[in-house]
């Protein structure tokens, strides 16, 4: 096991350097002079070769790359051009408050999405079922940021029980678990939970349908299990593909969604892409990027061990 | 010494939306203690579904089933809830055709074997595996200890079958169940589970309902052979009596469709016409469409069941006919 989850890692970093590669690029691939951007129009041309030279866009690509990659590495990913600030701080400021929408938005849209799935597939063509799907496909086909308004709408505007906007109170950017502060989260968790809910409710669905199907269900009757026992094989049977599709929304979710974010003014990375786009603000677009998809390789590299570990047929070799 | 086993006038239905299907139309059988009853027929004559209503496990919602049916004392019609998972898997358990299909994939031999253990005999964790242990020995899989941790994928067909009987016989039952178990395997492992079979059935003195299409692998394991045709008994009596002496037409035509006893360069004789469609019960007997003894009354009117010999009967208007064209 400890050999193939070091194998695994090592098959990770091919695929890290290569997004990095593309987050490189990015900046080199866009139209127009990275350095367009910062220094004004009317600069002289001594100037922009002495810019060039203090950014390094003198040097050959590769020795661009490779000094790039260093300084990410050590967790250096240049400036914000719109803020000044470093952009690994704000990455990471943000990071965390996505981190923390997108941990309850998966823990209640797999926990629900999950629960009606099973239930669904088990009682195939019964009242639950019927209504698990018309939930799973309402919550796949609804536009979220259309749903997110209409929460702000009932929950903040009409009811008035929770706040539409914000990660805390009077704006602060200072986060604390207390109900003063949680409660920011609920709308925007529930919104971005409604995909991943229904994807994982109709992929549980068909997967224990089929499991029912396969003969061995009826041998464990025949052996005297209850229902309660043969739900626990249906479980252990549904795990590794319901792990992997799981995992792959939680790669979603911990994106962020730039128009859920905006929608809620919620301070995560789908916030920051969407005004690091607007502004043109290349190295924190890049930064974002980078991070990101460093946590799909990762989430993917725990996803596969994770199955590999659940399901004694894929081969450890 | 009563039956352990004793089926009286069971019928079965399957219904589904576009029809309903007469699987079983009235079958009795019984059966004593350790006796081993070989259930002969080809696909769709209602064997298989008498083993499994045996057991229940037929989906209710879909199935209709009457007539009675006692198994060691126990009206199994009449078992629900708890009743009828104690009594599965203890007093009457089975093994399926595929025991690729029949275990679940992600549990190990061991754990699928101790499951049963801990289920119907209160047993612990160690208990249940050193009995699962004890079993894969008994039914000689080669280093059992390690096959204990195995997964259904990592045995061989033959191997995996074996750890099927030891499933089935884990918790002692009185009635055994076999559903083809052979068909899947190659023909010399097919003899080394017969073998594996018949000895175990002996040592443990268990009831055996074997199930097969095969007439080479019913005489080999059975005391009694009961041949089906579209849901019913057409003739019973002991291996040696229908092998050399099967009075119904069907039976007959099995035989002399079978290559044990043909001559080389000699057609085998081929039953004419296929299965009844099972839509609706016939009036009269099943057989008759493809039988050519038959006559009028014969589709019109069910055959009385006729007394051959003690323990030898069979099911049909004809049978003086049947037995002139033998002789001429």
């Amino acid at each position: 096991m400890l050999q193939y989850f070091l194998k695994r890692v090592l098959y990770a970093i091919p695929i890290a350097l290569g997004v990095s590669l593309v987050c490189f690029a990015l900046v080199h691939v866009a139209p127009g002079d990275p350095l367009a951007s910062v220094l004004p129009p009317d600069a002289s041309l001594e100037m922009q070769q002495l810019m060039r030279t203090i950014y390094g866009f003198d040097r050959p690509l590769p020795v661009q790359f490779a000094l790039w990659l260093w300084r990410a590495f050590v967790g250096d990913l240049g400036v914000s051009i719109a803020t000044g600030r470093p952009v690994a701080g704000e990455v990471w400021h943000a990071f965390g408050n996505t981190f923390m929408l997108a941990a309850l938005a998966a823990a209640f849209g797999f926990l629900v999405g999950g629960l009606l799935g099973l239930l669904a597939g088990y009682y195939r063509g019964g009242w639950i079922d019927r209504t698990a799907s018309t939930l799973s496909i309402a919550g796949i086909s609804v536009p979220h940021y259309w749903l997110g308004m209409v929460m702000a709408i009932v929950f903040s505007v009409q009811l008035n029980w929770l706040p539409a906007t914000g990660a805390g109170p009077g704006g602060s950017a200072a986060w604390s678990w207390d109900w003063e502060h949680v409660r920011f989260l609920i709308l925007p968790a529930l919104t971005m939970s409604a995909i991943p809910l229904g994807i994982v409710a109709r992929s549980m669905r068909a997967l224990v349908g089929d499991i029912l199907s396969q003969e061995f269900v009826e041998a464990l009757r025949a052996k005297g299990l209850s229902e309660r026992g043969i739900f626990a094989h249906i479980l252990k049977n549904a795990a590794p593909t319901a792990l992997a599709v799981m995992g792959l929304q939680l790669g979603y979710l911990l994106g962020g969604s730039i128009l859920i974010e905006t929608v809620f003014a919620w301070p995560g990375t789908g916030f920051l892409l969407g005004n690091a786009i607007l502004q043109r603000d290349l190295p924190l677009l890049q930064g974002t990027i980078l991070v990101l998809a460093m946590f799909f390789v990762i989430l993917n590299l725990l996803v596969d061990v994770a199955q590999t570990w659940l399901d004694p047929r894929i081969k450890r070799a | 010494m009563t039956p352990l086993v004793r089926i009286e006038d069971l019928r079965v239905r399957f219904r589904t939306a576009e029809r309903t299907v007469h699987a079983v139309n009235g079958v009795d059988l019984s059966l004593m203690p350790g006796e081993v009853v070989g259930l002969l027929g080809e696909s769709g004559s209602g064997k298989s579904v008498t083993l499994k209503a045996l057991l229940r496990l037929l989906p209710e919602a879909r199935t209709t089933m009457s007539g009675r049916m006692a198994v060691a004392g126990q009206d199994v019609m009449a078992l629900g809830g708890s009743a009828l998972r104690a009594y599965r898997g203890s007093v009457v358990s089975m093994i399926f055709q595929e025991p690729m299909l029949a275990f679940d994939p992600v549990f190990t031999i061991g754990e699928q074997i101790a499951e049963a253990v801990r289920r119907h005999e209160n047993a612990d964790r160690t208990a249940a595996r050193a009995r699962a242990l004890e079993m894969l020995d008994r039914v000689r899989i080669p280093s059992a200890k390690r096959r204990l941790d195995a997964y259904p994928h990592e045995m061989s067909g033959g191997m995996r079958q074996r750890a099927m009987i030891a499933l089935a016989l884990a918790c002692r039952p009185k009635l055994l169940l076999a559903d083809e178990p052979t068909t899947a395997l190659d023909a010399t492992v097919q003899i080394q589970i017969l073998l594996l079979l018949r000895e175990l059935q002996k040592e443990f003195g268990m009831g055996v309902i074997f199930v097969t299409h095969d007439i080479g692998v019913a005489v080999e394991v059975s005391d009694r052979l009961a041949v089906m045709y579209a849901g019913r008994i057409v003739e019973r009596g002991s291996a040696r009596d229908l092998i050399r002496a099967a009075a119904h037409p069907y039976p007959r035509g099995l035989l002399a469709s079978t290559v044990h006893g043909a001559m080389r360069g000699r057609r085998l004789d081929a039953i004419p016409g296929a299965p009844p469609d099972l839509a609706k019960v016939p009036d009269g007997c099943a057989f008759a469409p493809r039988c050519r003894f038959a006559d009028a009354e014969c589709v019109s009117r069910r055959p009385d069941i006729v007394r051959i010999d003690a323990g030898h009967e069979a099911e049909c208007r004809r049978l003086d006919a049947v037995a002139a064209s033998a002789e001429g």
